[in-house]
């Protein structure tokens, strides 16, 4: 049987597990319809044009776990950032797992979608904002939706500063032969409220993995979001993306995204403005080889004047892998005085690397500045034979200029524990033990 | 110290030097002149192992060792420093960093532990004293919208910083004003000693009024084709480099 097929009839087998009178039913069955018309995107689409889904879906993957594995923490401790104390939010294989979790709902609420969707003090939260900024015609994310069940649920109410960051992770142990999981994040933060956010998605075993993940970000007046996103899994790991950001006046919400694992990832990564004079930063640095395939769709809609918005992405490929960066800015005809920016600059390693690069500007305001550079190239040879000749080695000298390449976005990285991280897996990653600090 | 026999080399078809011949001692100070195009820099390129020209014949010879299969950091571990004509800009290095990094990669090849931080820093405050090199440029990026006479200063730091056995300046003293060739020369005289040796590649005599050769080379056409001690440089600043070529294609 297709996976399309199975999901349509998984979704009758889900549906009587729950309450079918809630109005959630609705929103799922609306769901499902959209996914069974329009099925999984295939290369024809304008926006799926360098990736295919079709290697992937003909695993024959098991749509609901069969039993919750127990994982140990010290089996699992490197993948959290376990230098400072953290809220944890831990699923595996879709479950939640209360064991490696430290959770909360003193002042904030650090908890779970499945206990936000279904009791009943959370009702008119649910109501105001799940699925509300999330797509209703993209058919990846209707097929998360109609199976939206377990995810992280955050709430900071007004005028609160989270007391530590907050790690979302995702384990698959793989007891299935190929599993497919749909988390469902919401994160909401009130006014003046402050949170730093790590998501990660990691899988314990070589079994294929297929996450397809929903992530809604709603950030009130003046709020401000960090959220960084971790993709370092193993290379049977395919991951789908698709957060939608949700921006009032004065936020500031900023999303990081370091792959540098994982089989197949698509980021899908949509801003939506609300309200006059706030930021949006999206950051990337993507470094993968073999025949690793990373793609970053991104799409800021400026809908209200005197905004900005920062995208600064860095690719790093080699071997045959292959990278995406799709960057659409949507400049309507209200959103006068407007500051788009948008960079993509990658390097390729080796002849059989490929990037393809579109940036998309649409302005309808004439007020506005925008700019947008996309640039390819390779490594510097004058570069490494200064260095060398410093006395810096050929593979470290290499390692060197490629922090230095990334150097802009790890800068940004407000975390110093988490950046500390991300600079041992970039040195992992380039083959050298970390020597040198920028 | 350094031997260099019959030295060929080409990059691509073309052959750029066609049988140098250099015998340079410890404590000398060796100035090749010489006009555009007569294979100076590539001279300088291929004695610090540049990969992109190819040697067809002859030898280089360090301290009794042939250089032919080392690479461009191996040599810089044996104590060659090439003073780049253009230095290159790398973004997102710092200069004390990139210090950091070539210090102590030399001294893994070597054996020897990361030299300690606080040692470092006062090597780093000593060497930018002498190259009067305000701090806070140390802490820019790497030749990164430096001025020309900067970025040159700065060689002569990195040089400093890790004392070569055989240092090659390579048109240093071009972008230089008078006070930043003053300051570089007397960085250099100052690292001057019985132990190393230094080869001045420039196409002006300007220079080698402060850093004063014990000999003087003119190449041409990719061979040395004259030597001589300091006073050959004044003949070629008097006369140009036209009677060297008159003299050679007679």
């Amino acid at each position: 049987m297709e996976l399309k097929e199975k999901l349509l009839s998984s979704f009758m087998a889900f549906e009587e597990r729950i309450d079918v009178h809630s109005e959630l039913h609705d929103v799922r069955t609306a769901a499902i319809k959209n996914f069974e018309n329009k099925g999984f995107p295939t290369k024809k689409e304008e926006s799926w044009k360098y990736t295919s889904l079709n290697a992937i879906l003909k695993n024959d993957f098991s749509v609901f776990p069969k039993t919750e594995n127990a994982i140990q923490y010290s089996d699992v401790k490197k993948y959290f950032l376990h230098e400072i104390d953290t809220y944890k939010v831990v699923f595996v294989d879709g479950v939640f797992s209360s064991h490696l979790s430290s959770t909360t709902h003193d002042g904030i609420d650090v908890c779970l979608m499945s206990s936000a969707l279904n009791k009943p003090k959370y009702k008119m939260v649910i109501d105001n904002y799940f699925n509300q900024i999330a797509s209703k015609d993209e058919s990846l994310t209707s097929l998360n939706t109609a199976f939206a069940n377990e995810g992280a649920y955050i709430n900071i109410p007004k005028s609160k500063v989270a007391d530590k960051p907050i790690e979302i992770m995702y384990f698959s142990t793989g007891s299935e032969t190929a599993l497919l999981v749909q988390p469902r994040n919401l994160v909401i933060v009130g006014e003046n409220s402050h949170v730093q956010i790590i998501e990660r998605h990691q899988s314990l075993n070589e079994n294929p993995v297929l996450t397809n993940s929903v992530t809604e970000i709603f950030a009130q007046k003046r709020a401000i979001v960090d959220y960084y996103k971790i993709q370092n899994d193993n290379l049977e790991a395919n991951l789908i993306d698709n957060t939608y950001v949700s921006q009032k006046q004065e936020s500031h919400v900023s999303v990081h995204t370091f792959s540098f694992g994982g089989n197949l990832t698509r980021n899908n990564l949509n801003f939506y403005h609300f309200g006059e004079r706030l930021t949006s930063t999206l950051n990337g640095i993507t470094i993968i080889g073999e025949s690793q395939h990373v793609d970053h769709y991104t799409l800021v809609n400026h809908a209200t004047p005197n905004c900005e918005s920062f995208q600064d992405y860095k690719g790093i490929f080699t071997d045959r892998s292959t990278g995406v960066f799709n960057g659409k800015v949507y400049v309507e005809r209200e959103a006068q005085k407007t500051n788009a920016f948008q960079k993509s600059n990658n390097i390729l390693l080796s002849d059989k690397a490929t990037i393809n690069a579109k940036p998309q500007l649409e302005i309808f305001a004439d007020d506005v500045k925008c700019s947008h550079g996309c640039t390819i190239g390779q490594l510097d040879e004058t570069a490494m034979f200064y260095m060398q000749q410093r006395g810096i080695p050929k593979k470290e000298a290499k390692a060197l200029l490629m922090y230095a390449f990334s150097n802009a976005v790890i800068e940004n990285i407000k975390i110093p524990e988490l950046k500390q991280r991300i600079t041992t897996i970039i040195a992992n990653k380039l083959g050298v033990k970390i020597g040198f600090d920028l | 110290m350094l031997s260099i026999k019959n030295l060929h080399a080409s990059i691509g078809d073309k052959e750029i030097l066609k049988g140098i011949n250099l015998e340079v001692k410890a404590g000398e100070v060796h100035a090749i002149m010489g006009p555009n195009g007569a294979g100076k820099s590539t001279l300088s390129a291929v004695i610090a192992g540049n990969e992109n020209y190819e040697v067809t014949d002859g030898e280089v010879i360090l301290d009794g060792e042939d250089l032919a299969e080392l690479a461009p950091e191996e040599r810089a571990h044996k104590g060659v420093f090439l003073s780049f004509q253009y230095p290159v800009e790398i973004p997102g290095v710092s200069v004390t960093n990139f210090m950091r990094s070539a210090i102590n990669e030399t001294r893994k090849a070597k054996g020897q532990e990361e030299m300690p931080a606080n040692e470092m820093l006062k090597l780093i405050r000593e060497k930018s004293e002498l190259l009067e090199i305000d701090r806070k440029f140390l802490s820019r990026s790497l030749n990164e919208g430096f001025s020309g006479g900067e970025k040159k200063r700065n060689e002569i730091f990195q040089m400093a910083m890790l004392e070569p056995k055989l240092a090659i300046l390579d048109e240093t003293d071009s972008g230089l004003d008078i006070d930043a060739l003053r300051i570089v020369a007397n960085g250099v005289n100052k690292l001057k000693s019985d132990k190393n040796a230094v080869i001045v590649i420039t196409h002006y005599q300007r220079l080698l009024d402060y850093i004063v050769p014990d000999f003087v080379h003119v190449l041409y056409n990719g061979k040395i084709v004259k030597s001589g001690g300091a006073e050959l440089a004044h003949e070629l600043e008097e006369k140009g480099y036209d009677w060297i070529k008159q003299e050679q294609e007679a």
